[in-house]
């Protein structure tokens, strides 16, 4: 596992404490695992993700991901409904290790109420957090 | 440091039978038939199956040479946490081979199976002694389903009383089973955490426990290798609010002859029989979970029940309130016999003393290597200790890599990654089958690799090197699993 000094931390999202992230763009929220959480996780070998128009409220938990040390739940940062998930990462689940905020995003979804998002952490105060 | 018993070997490769087949080789040759050959029904006749064609010594190269791949109790020391990996002893194969007791029938009826009924009722009666209930059913066939058996005599219980509840607390220090085993029975886990030193506080159950609950499932001691101190005091909370006590006794090795689950107020406890008695375990099964239950709770066992009446035995099935059969006949016989075996082999101070011996064993691996690996809680334990990568994580060496290593020493690694407890862990149960020699050689090897994890980290990475296999991609099986041959 790597130092803290040695992850990635995006400025563009907001994190939580299960470390999740969440960024918004336009109307739609895109969530992911930080550099922290898939580094934790080690390799991972398969991404459980929910159904498209399934609903959740703050803090349920969506879908799991497993690596070869353990299988970990993930949790929703903010309230709302499915509309994407991501595809790729049923053939290429590697892609949450290599690419946490781009191409290894887990779901998006139409959030119930956008106000939840202030509750999140920013990189600061997230790395804050890590470094306890 | 003494010699390990890890060193370099020949080890033989070797085909499928199918790939060493030969048409018209065979291992023996029958004499020619000196009875009149006579038709058979055409409906009956057929193609013949396809079999590999072997001589003899094919076939005994062929499975001597498979079990020189493997690592068993029997070639090493194999110190699986939780997983009890005691000896075996010899005799108790002796016992099940018997022919009275290997030739019995399932079907040949309660008149012509006097011997194995005793010996199934003696073996419940065995068992309730140690661990203090007063009935115990040997039907289930392994530790979880004897977990599923104790969940369905728990929802029994509630919906006898005419109420059903909806969930079941399990501490983050159980087995991983449990959740699983509660599920199935329709109840929803609710995950609690073990307090500072590594176990439950009775606030922490107290806090979630309500009258939608149907009870709390403990493992004792638990799977950090510590006993729930405040077991007594956590019964009667579950107990104030209606709910049942589920002890998961896979631990039990810890505790024979010293505590009984049953006495502390735990309701249903399983056991299994491939741990602490000595049955064979893993590849070598198949186990057996019997289920012990306080007298509130015999009306809800499994049948058939064997009962005595004056000098017979038989089975009883007009049970109302039971849950139904668990397994096919009456579980897995050899295996009762074995672990019947065990017990009058060992007696009461017997099995005592291995208890003694297992907690002392794990303790003495614990004092030795707590300055050498991480010790996350450092307070006596029970029969196993865990510790973890934490002082390795410098050189970028992890569990993993320490636990493949010990292959090259000679030894079956240690239980890792679990409990999730405590990150990384790497969790030793020596049990008390396991000599000083023995254990010292396998400190020396911890101690050796983790001074390998300073000096040779890239060594660690690739380990093990003296096995027929070395290390296999476990990301790239588990990512793109090949699923046919």
């Amino acid at each position: 596992m790597k130092e803290i000094s040695d992850l990635n931390f995006s400025e563009n999202v907001k994190y939580t404490k299960d470390h999740e992230w969440a960024k918004l763009n336009k109307d739609i929220v895109t969530i992911g695992l930080s550099d922290y959480a898939q580094d934790q996780l080690g390799e991972i070998v398969f991404v459980e993700l929910p159904e498209v128009g399934d609903i959740f409220t703050k803090g349920d938990e969506f879908g799991s991901v497993e690596s070869v040390k353990a299988v970990s739940e993930v949790y929703l940062p903010i309230s709302g409904e499915v509309v994407e998930i991501n595809g790729a990462l049923e053939d290429n689940p590697e892609l949450v290790n290599e690419d946490c905020y781009e191409g290894g995003w887990l779901i998006r979804l139409k959030p119930d109420n956008l106000l939840e998002l202030d509750d999140l952490m920013d990189k600061a105060a997230y790395l804050d957090m890590l470094k306890g | 440091m003494n010699k390990q018993p890890g060193t370099r070997g020949l080890i033989f490769n070797e085909p499928q039978l199918w790939d060493k087949s030969r048409k018209g080789r065979c291992a023996v040759s029958l004499p020619r038939a000196d009875v009149k050959r006579c038709q058979l029904d055409a409906s009956l006749v057929g193609e013949s199956p396809e079999l590999p064609q072997l001589s003899e010594l094919d076939v005994v190269r062929h499975y001597t040479r498979l079990s020189q791949w493997n690592f068993g109790v029997d070639s090493g020391m194999y110190p699986l946490g939780s997983c009890t990996m005691k000896y075996n002893p010899k005799t108790n194969e002796v016992q099940a081979a018997r022919q009275g007791f290997a030739s019995a029938h399932p079907l040949a009826g309660d008149e012509f199976s006097q011997g194995a009924l005793k010996l199934m009722y003696d073996l419940e009666h065995l068992l309730g002694e140690i661990t203090g209930f007063p009935a115990v059913t040997l039907q289930p066939a392994a530790g979880a389903h004897g977990e599923l058996a104790g969940m369905l005599i728990i929802h029994a219980y509630h919906a006898k009383k005419g109420k059903q509840r909806t969930k079941i607390i399990i501490p983050d220090t159980a087995h991983g089973t449990n959740p699983a085993s509660a599920s199935l029975c329709g109840y929803e886990s609710i995950n609690i955490k073990s307090g500072e030193k590594g176990i439950l506080e009775p606030a922490t159950v107290a806090a979630v426990m309500d009258e939608d609950t149907a009870g709390i499932m403990i493992t004792n001691p638990n799977t950090l290798g510590l006993f729930e101190e405040n077991i007594k005091e956590i019964c009667e909370i579950v107990h104030a609010k209606g709910g049942l006590v589920y002890g998961d006794g896979a631990n039990m090795n810890a505790i024979m002859g010293i505590v009984k689950p049953g006495h502390l107020g735990i309701d249903v406890l399983h056991l299994n029989l491939h741990k602490t008695f000595s049955t064979p375990h893993g590849g070598g099964g198949p186990g057996s979970g019997p289920v012990g239950v306080s007298k509130e709770l015999i009306p809800f066992l499994p049948v058939p029940r064997i009962e005595k009446d004056l000098t017979r035995y038989r089975f009883v099935t007009e049970c109302p309130d039971t849950i139904g059969r668990m397994h096919t006949f009456y579980g897995h016989f050899g295996i009762m016999v074995r672990a019947y075996a065990y017990i009058l082999s060992m007696g009461g101070k017997g099995l005592h003393r291995a208890s003694q011996l297992a907690v002392l064993n794990a303790n003495y691996i614990k004092e030795s290597l707590k300055d050498t690996l991480n010790l996350p809680y450092d307070r006596p334990c029970m029969h196993e200790c865990v510790f973890n990568d934490k002082h390795q994580q410098v050189f970028h060496v992890t569990t993993m890599d320490m636990a493949k290593r010990l292959l090259d020493y000679g030894f079956h690694p240690p239980t890792v990654y679990f409990p999730l407890v405590v990150d990384a862990a790497f969790m030793v149960e020596p049990t008390e089958t396991e000599s000083k020699e023995n254990i010292d050689q396998f400190i020396d090897a911890v101690k050796a690799i983790v001074q390998e994890a300073q000096e040779t980290p890239e060594l660690l990475k690739k380990a093990p090197l003296l096995t027929k296999v070395t290390r296999l991609d476990e990301v790239g099986a588990a990512r793109k699993p090949c699923l046919r041959g």
